[in-house]
């Protein structure tokens, strides 16, 4: 049986006049068979309260399953004693989410582009491809073991 | 998530997909295609009309299987893929690699 899931989700106060409003973090056990309800819980914390367009929400599934993805296979390299941390920083303008695994990191400027004619038709090789499409920013920190995507709600 | 087989007119293979494609279940996808092959079965439609988000490992996965079929003499297309579904294959440019219809009554009919 699979660790399960951490979810906290912090709201400040109204009166706090913080830039991120509500945070939401998760810590996920290295396992494929965990992400699909990870991007579940993430996504519906992330866009409770308000009438998110079905187009944000699409977008805000596939790159955190993507960056998940990453981290439990290439990151952790699926290692039962390694976790993933996700934490989503929501303000009314945009949502910030960051994916951190306890790997060595990688370089993302090494990742080949998959569109590439003679890369089109390979059978891997488009997740990080994804990301920077369907996100409004895209940042690594130094060691490259961890990834913060940013989406516009409009 | 689930895959959903049923046989179409002219011995044809409809697997619909419910839920996610993802890479905690693509493997699931291309076993179910590689039995099909090896017991003789030669065209496939994969169907999205219940799918709710495709994961670049699953989009890994249709190429791949697409690539076996097609080594076989046989011929997979896809259908019921909405905006949001068909722009992932058309940032990727897999819409060149799959012959893609509206509806599985559509590409189900075309073979």
């Amino acid at each position: 049986m699979p660790a399960p899931l951490q979810l906290c989700v912090r709201r400040a106060p109204a009166a706090a006049a913080s830039a991120y409003a509500t945070t939401v973090r998760l810590r996920m056990p290295s396992e494929v068979g965990c992400i699909e309800q990870a991007v579940s819980l993430v996504t519906r914390h992330c866009l409770s309260g308000t009438s998110a367009a079905d187009r944000l929400r699409f977008r805000l599934q596939v790159v955190l399953a993507e960056a998940l993805a990453n981290a439990v296979m290439r990151g952790n390299r699926e290692d039962p004693a390694k976790w993933v941390h996700v934490e989503a920083e929501l303000c009314p303008e945009c949502i910030s989410l960051s994916v951190t695994d306890e790997g060595d990191g990688f370089d993302p400027a090494e990742v080949p582009e998959p569109d590439r004619p003679e890369r089109v038709f390979e059978s891997c090789g488009r997740g990080l491809f994804l990301i920077r499409k369907l996100v409004d920013d895209v940042r690594f920190n130094e060691q490259g073991n961890s990834i913060c995507m940013t989406l516009r709600r409009q | 998530m689930a895959f959903h087989q049923s046989r179409g007119p002219n011995g044809v293979l409809l697997v619909q997909v419910e839920g996610q494609l993802i890479v905690g279940n693509r493997q699931e996808l291309k076993d179910l295609v590689n039995q099909a092959l090896e017991a003789g079965e030669r065209k496939f439609v994969v169907d999205f009309s219940r799918t709710g988000y495709i994961d670049s490992s699953g989009l890994g996965a249709l190429v791949s299987i697409s690539k076996r079929v097609r080594e076989l003499g046989g011929e997979l297309r896809l259908s019921g893929l909405n905006e949001d579904l068909r722009s992932l294959f058309e940032l990727t440019k897999l819409d060149t690699l799959f012959p893609i219809a509206d509806t599985p009554e559509q590409a189900l009919a075309g073979f």
